[in-house]
């Protein structure tokens, strides 16, 4: 066993030891070690390279805060998880890990050149620096910044691993089973409480396992703890979460935790989750998060072997480990104090103690991949670690998530929690309470308090504390830095005590200002081990009480989370639901090509054999045109709209007048917002006096009736009127082409399809093929067309009986390509794509529709403005190339005159574009100023290749006297 | 992520809910009979208080119900929450 191993003591089970790898060396650790403990163990300090100036960089902490140690751990090519803290990655047989920012290797770094080039990269370089050329940003500076920013690597392989989400209630919500988190889950569990307890730590206790003389209840700490997290774990209403990160508190006490399950064990099952991430609606919530130690500025603080005294403690205390054999320690704080005399009794060399608190100074330190010597009181003292400890910081994270107010006490020399805006309550050393029957006394208080809030009774817990350290008494909270060498403040984004100095000279007096300029804070420990010290130094540049410079703003997460965790089961076919029509199977069979429309699978067109798009489009429109086409049109938005108000429900929301609409006929409609521009349109069809089937644009069902919802429920509660989704009970066949009637008629019963008895926009019921049918005579085509709606559940079935019956009469199945493309030729619009939420109905030229006598319909009142009526408004005209095989962009902007310079005076732009082959040329439709004013007249698409020519025409371009229709 | 009383169905998690701007506007009787200004007003202008806001709700992943709400926007937290077409508490 290596010779910084202690013989005996800590956590670590010594009958068991680990093999790992770091950086392709192996060594051996114990069970129960992290990855920073066992490479202490083996006396290695220099784990990583800084992130700006690639200096050596050892293990500061022991804990989440952690800014150096950051490594990669890679168990396959997949896993491979970068920037974890060393101090947070427990040991496991055959564990590989790496260390990150370094080329070619660790110990030799070619990056570290940026180191003795500092001068030059002062606060703000970038800032100052990357401003001209403008050409040479993206060229040169952006490619330049992207690959030296960022720490680690992310895997390139997807993430095989699994996580899952869960939600969970409770009465009580403990985070953090120090002594306070378990004396206050102990307090609320014995009032009767419904108790979640979480900590970060693989094994519960927090402080209790670093050891000490104290003893609770007749108990050492540990033991104690051990012992409480047993009764915990026994009480069926408790659940107690380790390896759980409390990483972010959301309104109305809702904590979101990431409990880690498999990434400390060596043999992980196959398809084993990976994280958990629970979202806890707790009723109250009880913060036990403990203090963070922070270290001293000075210069020469970042060198490997420097760490917190607290760190080195627990290293030794709970691992076993002597993380040097001759110390130097610089406080301004007790705890540094203690931390030696540990050290010493456990056979480390005590070589100085510098307490600055009582007049010592302490220079710069010596040393290349490791400490050597520490200039203090002017003297150069040889060491191989320096323990420093500049006190501690509340952890405040989560308390100030939860928009809680925090104060400046001049006692802990920290901010700390002040008013809640939660129901919460801290306790213990997260609000600078120290000494260990105080962490007791305030959890028990607290969690019987927040048992009591949340209807239970209040126990009263009290323990026996024997021995407990003496209260500690803090220092200044930063040293003053000495000039010369680079005194870190923020070793993770290499922000020195020069750095803020100069942004304070440079006029930053926010502290968020300070920090956006020099990064302060901002890397991924949020300045866990820098806040502090870098308020203390802007405090006293500015010549400003620390209270009066405030703090910087916590944001969630505590600790990174994986985006797997977040993801949950929501990713690849769960990502986002897949809705398909009863017919998609009939689709995929036809070989469809299918696009995504909104959460629809559509088919988009049938190629055979040989064909592109364009070829089989082109066919397929032949067919609809010269004999007939099916179309599944199932996705149409419906809404059954009943009741005896229904008809003047109606009528209060659409333009058109549905009073006089007769029964079993169909209306046009146009759905308007408030303001005046096209929301939605579709076909509506009178049933019954009492009864309505709505169609909706595909996309917009669920707005539209969420609107009418709107309408029926706050303004007009009067009305009986009731809206159902029919979306989904109804598949739609759509038959379209002179053909229609001769395919659909022999499989008709009950139904009269021909022109007399079901002409143009009128409904029948009845049945086709055996199955129950509402038929509509509708067509988005301009063809003679029937839209067959069947109840889902037969959509297949009649599907294939129309399809077999059609074989004779060339029945093509076609897609919404073609859909697009012959509704296009007609002149139809697509509201969302002809139109864009600033169109009125007369800009879409549907005018036509809007009921002449209603006094009132949601957005009459807005199309009666003036600015309205304005002739130069853009309307949909339709566009003619001179080359009748150019297709225009979609999107293309307009202009009036060929050539000009940017920028350009746009007067329209093209809504729809498409090769028609009935036509045998390019059609488009577009919204221009002025457009019909204009019919006849040349203006002109600006494309990438030069201005396009194009005559302005009527919008409909097939078949304008709508005979087919009517076939 | 809020936790929002329906008055219909008990607190749920805001996930379930719609948001629907302020309460208490009504759609005026007679819209031909306002000013141009006047119908701006209706249609655009809002309090957005710093404080207490009456504001609509929507349980829109539940029991579909419109209801109104107090709310302090400084912090988040709901006072009553009632049904349409009744009085603020």
């Amino acid at each position: 066993m290596s010779a910084l191993r202690t013989p005996a003591g800590g956590r670590v089970d010594r009958s068991r030891p680990i093999r790992f790898h770091f950086d392709g060396v192996a060594y051996e650790g114990l069970a129960g070690d992290t990855l920073a403990s066992a490479l202490l163990a083996n006396g290695v300090h220099l784990v990583g390279r800084s992130f700006k100036y690639h200096r050596p960089r050892g293990i500061l902490s022991a804990g989440a805060e952690e800014p150096n140690a950051l490594v990669t751990v890679r168990r396959d090519e997949a896993r491979v998880t970068p920037n974890l803290r060393a101090t947070q990655v427990e040991l496991y047989e055959g564990l590989v890990a790496e260390s990150q920012n370094r080329w070619p290797s660790l110990a030799f770094d070619v990056g570290r050149v940026s180191d003795f080039l500092s001068p030059l990269f002062p606060s703000g370089f970038y800032y100052k620096t990357f401003k001209w050329p403008r050409s040479a940003w993206h060229a040169l500076y952006e490619p330049l910044i992207r690959r030296a920013a960022g720490l680690g690597r992310a895997p390139a392989l997807a993430d095989p691993d699994r996580y899952a989400q869960r939600f969970a209630h409770c009465d009580v919500l403990v985070v953090g089973a120090g002594p306070a988190g378990l004396a206050a889950a102990l307090a609320a569990a014995e009032s009767g409480a419904r108790v979640i307890l979480c900590d970060e730590q693989a094994e519960p206790g927090g402080s209790l396992l670093d050891g000490g003389e104290a003893r609770i209840d007749g108990a050492a700490p540990a033991d104690w703890a051990a012992a409480a997290i047993a009764r915990l774990s026994a009480d069926p209403r408790v659940r107690v979460l380790a390896r759980t990160t409390a990483f972010g508190y959301f309104p109305h006490n809702l904590v979101g935790l990431a409990e880690r399950l498999s990434d400390h064990l060596a043999d992980v099952a196959p398809g084993a989750l990976r994280e958990r991430l629970w979202q806890v609606r707790a009723r109250e919530v009880v913060l036990a998060t403990g203090a963070i130690e922070q270290p001293l500025v000075f210069a020469g603080n970042d060198r490997p072997g420097v760490m917190l005294a607290g760190a080195a403690r627990i290293y030794l205390n709970r691992y076993g480990v002597r993380a040097g054999t001759r110390a130097v320690v610089v406080t301004t704080h007790d705890a540094g104090l203690r931390a030696a005399r540990d050290l010493e009794s456990a056979g480390v060399e005590i070589a100085a103690v510098a307490d600055l608190r009582r007049g010592a100074t302490v220079g710069g330190t010596r040393g290349n991949l490791r400490v050597s010597a520490i200039t203090v009181d002017g003297r150069s003292v040889a060491c191989d670690l320096v323990l420093m400890c500049g006190g501690f910081a509340p952890a405040v994270h989560l308390f100030s998530q939860s928009r809680g107010r925090l104060t400046w006490s001049d006692t802990a020399r920290a901010f700390v929690p002040s008013a809640t805006a939660e129901r919460a309550r801290s306790a213990g050393a997260c609000r600078g309470t120290t000494g260990l029957a105080a962490a007791l006394a305030e959890g028990a208080a607290a969690g019987s308090a927040a048992a009591r809030e949340a209807g239970h009774g209040g126990a009263s817990l009290r323990f026996s504390v024997a021995g407990d350290e003496e209260p500690a008494r803090a220092g200044p909270a930063v040293a003053q830095p000495l000039p010369g060498g680079k005194a870190f403040v923020d070793f993770q984004n290499d922000v020195t005590a020069r750095d803020l100095a100069l942004a304070a000279r440079e006029g930053f007096r926010s502290i968020e200002h300070v920090k956006r300029y020099t990064t302060v804070g901002m890397a991924t420990d949020q300045g866990k081990t820098s806040n502090l010290a870098a308020l203390g130094l802007v405090a006293s540049t500015l010549g400003k009480p620390v209270p009066d410079v405030g703090h910087t703003t916590f944001r969630m997460p505590y600790t990174p989370v994986t985006f797997g965790s977040l993801a949950g089961f929501a990713r690849g076919e769960l990502f986002d639901p897949v809705r398909r029509t009863p017919m998609h199977e009939a689709a995929v069979a036809l070989g469809a090509v299918f696009e995504d429309v909104g959460q629809w699978k559509r088919a988009r067109y049938f190629p055979r054999p040989g064909e592109d798009m364009h070829a089989a489009v082109a066919r397929e429109c032949r067919a609809v045109r010269g004999a007939c086409g099916l179309f599944d049109a199932s996705t149409l938005g419906k809404i059954a709209v009943a009741g005896p108000d229904a008809a003047e429900f109606l009528n209060r929301l659409y333009v058109n007048d549905f009073r006089n609409l007769a029964d079993g006929r169909c209306r046009y409609g146009i759905l308007l917002r408030e303001d005046g521009f096209v929301y939605d349109d579709g076909v509506i069809a009178r049933l019954a006096r009492d009864r309505f089937h709505v169609t909706t644009t595909t996309g917009g069902a669920a707005r539209v009736l969420a609107m009418m919802e709107d309408y029926r429920q706050t303004e007009w509660p009067e009305l009986a009127v009731w809206l159902t989704s029919v979306t989904e009970q109804w598949a739609v066949i759509a038959v379209q082409g002179p053909k229609a009637r001769e395919v659909l008629a022999p499989l008709a019963a009950g139904v009269d399809l021909s022109h007399a008895a079901l002409p143009h926009m009128a409904v029948a019921e009845g049945s086709v093929a055996g199955v129950p049918a509402l038929v509509l005579r509708v067509s988005f085509t301009g063809e003679l067309g029937y839209e067959v709606n069947v109840p889902a559940s037969r959509g297949r079935e009649a599907w294939d009986a129309i399809a077999e019956a059609g074989c004779a009469q060339g029945l093509t199945p076609y897609g919404t390509e073609t859909m697009h493309v012959l509704r296009a030729e007609k002149g139809y619009i697509i509201v969302g794509q002809d139109t864009d939420g600033t169109a009125t109905p007369d800009d879409a030229g549907l005018a036509w529709a809007i009921g002449k006598n209603k006094r009132d319909f949601v957005g009459k009142r807005s199309i009666e403005r003036a600015s309205m009526k304005d002739p130069a408004r853009r309307q949909l005209v339709g566009l003619r190339t001179r080359d009748p095989g150019t297709v225009l962009e979609e999107g293309a902007q307009l202009v009036g005159s060929p050539g000009q310079a940017a920028p350009m005076k746009v007067i329209g732009h093209v809504t729809s574009s498409y090769a028609s082959a009935a036509l045998g040329h390019s059609i488009a439709l577009a919204m221009l100023s002025g457009g019909r004013s204009r019919i006849g007249g040349t203006v002109y698409a600006t494309m990438p290749g030069g201005d396009i020519p194009v005559t302005v025409t009527s919008p409909v371009f097939y078949d304008p006297e709508g005979k087919r229709l009517h076939g | 992520m809020l936790l929002i009383a329906c008055p219909y169905c008990g607190e749920r998690p805001e996930v379930e809910f719609a948001y629907g701007g302020e309460a208490h506007l009504v759609r005026p009787a007679d819209p031909a009979a306002l000013s141009d200004e006047d119908w701006a007003a209706y249609l655009y202008f809002r309090r957005n208080p710093r404080g207490l806001h009456a504001e609509r709700w929507r349980h829109v992943r539940g029991c579909g119900r419109f209801f109104n709400a107090i709310r302090d926007t400084t912090n988040d937290r709901f006072g009553a929450t009632y049904a349409v077409g009744e009085d603020p508490p």
